[in-house]
C-alpha cells in the first residue's frame, strides 16, 4: 500500500477554492468583518478612519472645554477647581469602558483566534491605563482643592487605583511572554478574569469604605443636579470616546504594521523603508 | 487499583494525583514548612515596625495576620504548577481522560491543604503574640478558612498564566494582589466589623458564596491559562 | 494482523499547517497512520518535527487543517483514549522512585491489560531499580523509565519524540523491539528522529520535513 505525502511550499495553499465558495455565500456584513481581519485591509481601514475620528473629536473637545471653563457658573460653596470634574468623570467612565472593551476583544480573540482582535485588545491596554491615571490625578487635584488632602482613600478613587494595577498587570504580562500571540492570549485571559472580578472589587471596596460611616464624594455637591452643569459633561464624554476610537485605530494600525513587517504588502504600502524593517524580537 | 485496560474516572485520577502530591510533600518535608515560617516572620517584622505597644498591636492584629497569610500564600503560588511544567508532567495532564479543570481543582485543593492549613493551625499562636482579643479569634479563623481556598483558587489562574515565564517573581504578585482585594477586604473586614460590634456574618457569607463560585469557575480559567502557557 | 478495508486510519491529518510569529513552521501537510504501521518523521533540527508532534498530540492548535483520530474529529476524548505522547521532557517526578512514578501515571492515564509496572521495569532493563529515586537515575535510565510508562499506556497510537535520544545501542534496540511488539499487537507509532540510523524494523513510512522556506523534499517508501 503506497501513499503520498505532499508538502506545498509555504504560503501556497491548495485549499483556497472551497474558501472562495464559502465567502460568496456569506452575508455582506459578516463578510466585511471577516475581511477586516486581514492585515492589509485593516491597515487601509484604520488609517482612514482614525483620521476621521480624530478630526471629529477635536471640535467636540473644544466645545466641551469652553463650556466647562467659561459657560458653567461657579458653585457657591466650591471654587473654580470643581471644573476639573469635566475631565475627571469622562476619564473615569472611559477607564471602565476601555477595560470592558479590552476584555471583549480578548474573548473574541480567544474563541475565534482572530489576530486583529488580539492586536486591538492589547492596544486598548495602555490607553485605558492612561485614562485611569488621568482619573486618579484629576481626582486627587480636585480632592486637594475641596478637602485639602491629595489622597483620602475614597472608595471610588481606591477602586480606580486597583483598576490601574489591573491594567499594569495586563500590560506587564503581555510584555513578559516572548511569543506575541501567546502573550496576547494570556494577557487577554487575565483581562477577562479582571473584568469579571471588577464589579466584585468595586463592591468590596465600597463596603470597606462604608465600614467607617464616612461620606464618599458627591461630585456635584449638595445642590440638585442642574441641566447646565451636565451639558459640558456630555460633550466631554462624546469627545473622549471619539478621540479614543481614533487613537485605538492608530495604535492598532501601528502594531499591525509592526507585526507584519517584512511582508510584501507592507513594503508596497510604506515603500522600501517599511519593508526592510524587521520586527524587534522582544517587543 | 484500576481495572486494567479501562480508563480511570474522576475519583481514581483525583486519588492518584492527591496521593502523588502528598508523597512529594513528604519527601520534601522541610519545604512544606516554608509558608508557615514566612508568616511568622511577617508577624515579627510587623511587631518590630509598630513598636512595643500591646494596645496598638491588638488593634491591628487581625489585619496583620490576614496580610501574613495572604503574602505567604502568594509566595507559595510559585510551587503550584512550576515543577510540573518544568519536568513535562503538566503536558501529560492534557492527555488524561478527565477534564483538565478537574485535575487543576484537585491540585489546587491539595496545595491549599498543604500550604494554608498549617498556617491556619498556627494562627492562634501568632494571634497571641500580637495580643489579638480572644473574642475575635473564632471569626478570624472562620474568615481564614473561607478566604484562603479562595486565594489559592484565584492565585491558581495567575500561577498558570505565568508558569512558562522564567523568574516571574514580582510579576506574579502584581497580577495576583489586585485580584485578592475582595477576599482581603471581606476577610479582614469581617473581623474588623466584629471588633466594632457589627455583625460579621454578612462578610463571611459573601466569602462563602465567592468560594462556591470560584470552585467552579477558577479551575476552568486556570485550565484555559495552562493551555495558553503550554502553547 | 488483518485490517479490514473499512477501518478508518488510526490517525489522519489533512492540510495541517502551523505558523509561529507568522513564520511557517511546517505544512500544509497530509499524513495517515493505520494500525500496525509506523511513520517515521525525519528532519534536521528546527524543521518542525517536535511542533508537528505537539500539534498531533493536541498541545498546540494547528493554524489550518484537520486531524482525525479513528475516523472521528480529534477532540479531548479521542486523544485521551487513543494517544500516548512521549516528549523531550519525560514527565517524571525526581523525588519519587520508579514504581511510584509508574503507579501515578497509570492512575492518571490507565493501564494496558495484563501489564504491571513491575514487569514494565524489567522489560526496559530497570529491574532491580524499583526503589531508586528518579533523581538518582542517569539520563539513559530516565529515558528507559519513560519508555516503561509508554509501554504501560493503554493507548494504541504512540507519538514518540526522539525516543532514541540519550540511549546506547542496547537502548536503541529496546525501542525498536518495543515498537515492533506494539505494532504486532495492533498499535501504531509516529516517531521523530534525526537520522534513519535508528529505524524500527517494521513496516515504516517516511516523511521528511525540511527547514521552512527551503524547497520541500518528500519521500515515500517501505523500509524493510
Amino acid at each position: 500500500m503506497r501513499f503520498t505525502v505532499f508538502q506545498d511550499a509555504p504560503g501556497v495553499s491548495l485549499r483556497s477554492r472551497p474558501l472562495l465558495d464559502s465567502y460568496r455565500r456569506m452575508q455582506p456584513i459578516v463578510r466585511w468583518f471577516h475581511q477586516l481581519g486581514s492585515p492589509p485591509t485593516f491597515d487601509r481601514f484604520a488609517s482612514r478612519w482614525s483620521r476621521v475620528f480624530y478630526l471629529a473629536a477635536l471640535p467636540v473637545l473644544l466645545v466641551g472645554i469652553w463650556q466647562g471653563l467659561f459657560v458653567v457658573p461657579a458653585e457657591q460653596n466650591q471654587n473654580d477647581a470643581f471644573r476639573i470634574i469635566y475631565i475627571h468623570v469622562p476619564s473615569a467612565w472611559m477607564s471602565l469602558f476601555v477595560f470592558a472593551l479590552m476584555a471583549l476583544y480578548s474573548a473574541i480573540a480567544l474563541v475565534w483566534r482572530i489576530k486583529i482582535c488580539e492586536i486591538l485588545a492589547m492596544a486598548c491596554a495602555p490607553m485605558g491605563a492612561g485614562f485611569t491615571l488621568v482619573t486618579l490625578l484629576t481626582g486627587s487635584i480636585w480632592g486637594k482643592g475641596t478637602w485639602g488632602t491629595w489622597w483620602d482613600w475614597d472608595p471610588r478613587m481606591t477602586s480606580e487605583l486597583i483598576l490601574l494595577f489591573l491594567y499594569l498587570g495586563v500590560i506587564g504580562l503581555y510584555h513578559a511572554i516572548e511569543d506575541r500571540r501567546s502573550a496576547a492570549r494570556a494577557a487577554g485571559l487575565l483581562a477577562i478574569v479582571g473584568v469579571g472580578l471588577l464589579p466584585i472589587i468595586r463592591y468590596s471596596v465600597d463596603w470597606w469604605g462604608g465600614l467607617h460611616q464616612r461620606q464618599s464624594i458627591n461630585v456635584f455637591g449638595d445642590n440638585a443636579v442642574r441641566a447646565e452643569l451636565i451639558a459640558p459633561l456630555w460633550w466631554m464624554v462624546v469627545a473622549t470616546k471619539l478621540w479614543f476610537v481614533g487613537s485605538l485605530l492608530a495604535k492598532a494600525r501601528a502594531d499591525n504594521l509592526g507585526r507584519e513587517a517584512g511582508k510584501a504588502w507592507v513594503a508596497e504600502r510604506l515603500g522600501p523603508a517599511g519593508g526592510s524593517a524587521q520586527e524587534h524580537p522582544t517587543r | 487499583m484500576i481495572a486494567p485496560g479501562t480508563q480511570p474516572g474522576l475519583w481514581q485520577t483525583a486519588r492518584a494525583l492527591a496521593g502523588r502530591d502528598l508523597r512529594l510533600l513528604w519527601r520534601r518535608r522541610g519545604d512544606a514548612l516554608q509558608p508557615l515560617l514566612f508568616a511568622l516572620l511577617v508577624v515579627v517584622l510587623f511587631a518590630l515596625a509598630l513598636g512595643r505597644d500591646p494596645p496598638l498591636m491588638a488593634k491591628v492584629a487581625a489585619a496583620v495576620l490576614w496580610l501574613a497569610v495572604l503574602l505567604a500564600g502568594q509566595l507559595a503560588l510559585d510551587s503550584l504548577f512550576r515543577s510540573d511544567a518544568e519536568d513535562g508532567s503538566l503536558e501529560q495532564w492534557l492527555l488524561a481522560p478527565v477534564p483538565l479543570a478537574w485535575l487543576v481543582l484537585v491540585r489546587v485543593l491539595v496545595h491549599w491543604a498543604t500550604t494554608a492549613l498549617p498556617m491556619i493551625a498556627v494562627t492562634p499562636l501568632l494571634a497571641e503574640m500580637l495580643h489579638l482579643p480572644h473574642d475575635q479569634l473564632p471569626i478570624l479563623l472562620a474568615s481564614l478558612l473561607l478566604g484562603t481556598p479562595l486565594l489559592s483558587l484565584i492565585g491558581g489562574v495567575v500561577a498558570a498564566l505565568t508558569v512558562s515565564i522564567r523568574r516571574s517573581g514580582i510579576l506574579v504578585a502584581l497580577l495576583a494582589l489586585p485580584l485578592f482585594v475582595p477576599v482581603l477586604v471581606f476577610g479582614a473586614g469581617s473581623v474588623a466589623a466584629a471588633a466594632r460590634g457589627q455583625d460579621p456574618v454578612g462578610a463571611l457569607l459573601l466569602l462563602g458564596a465567592g468560594l462556591v463560585v470560584a470552585l467552579v469557575l477558577a479551575p476552568l480559567a486556570t485550565a484555559a491559562a495552562i493551555r495558553i502557557s503550554l502553547s | 494482523m488483518q485490517i479490514s478495508p473499512n477501518t478508518p486510519p488510526l490517525l489522519s491529518a489533512t492540510g495541517l499547517a502551523f505558523h509561529r510569529n507568522d513564520e511557517p513552521v511546517f505544512g500544509p501537510l497530509d499524513l495517515q497512520v493505520d494500525a500496525g504501521e509506523a511513520l517515521l518523521v525525519q528532519g534536521d533540527n528546527g524543521a518542525g518535527k517536535t511542533t508537528l508532534l505537539r500539534v498531533l498530540a493536541g498541545l498546540l492548535r494547528a493554524g489550518s487543517g484537520t486531524i482525525q483520530i479513528d475516523g472521528r474529529p480529534a477532540g479531548h476524548r479521542e486523544r485521551a483514549q487513543f494517544v500516548a505522547y512521549l516528549s523531550h521532557l519525560p514527565g517524571l517526578k525526581p523525588d519519587l522512585d520508579t514504581l511510584e512514578n509508574l503507579n501515578f501515571l497509570c492512575g492518571l492515564h490507565g493501564r494496558r491489560a495484563r501489564q504491571m509496572p513491575g514487569n514494565a521495569l524489567a522489560i526496559v532493563g530497570l529491574a532491580g531499580h524499583e526503589g531508586t529515586l528518579v533523581r538518582q537515575l542517569s539520563a539513559g535510565q530516565k529515558r528507559r523509565l519513560a519508555l516503561a510508562r509508554i509501554w504501560l499506556s493503554p493507548a494504541p497510537l504512540w507519538l514518540l519524540d526522539e525516543p532514541y535520544a540519550n540511549l546506547d545501542l542496547d537502548g536503541i534496540n529496546l525501542v525498536n523491539r518495543m515498537i515492533s511488539a506494539h505494532l504486532r499487537g495492533g498499535g501504531a507509532a509516529l516517531v521523530t528522529t534525526h537520522g534513519a540510523y535508528a529505524a524500527p524494523p517494521v513496516r515504516t513510512r517516511l516523511v521528511t520535513l525540511s527547514a521552512a522556506g527551503q524547497p520541500s523534499q518528500t519521500a515515500a517508501g517501505d523500509l524493510a
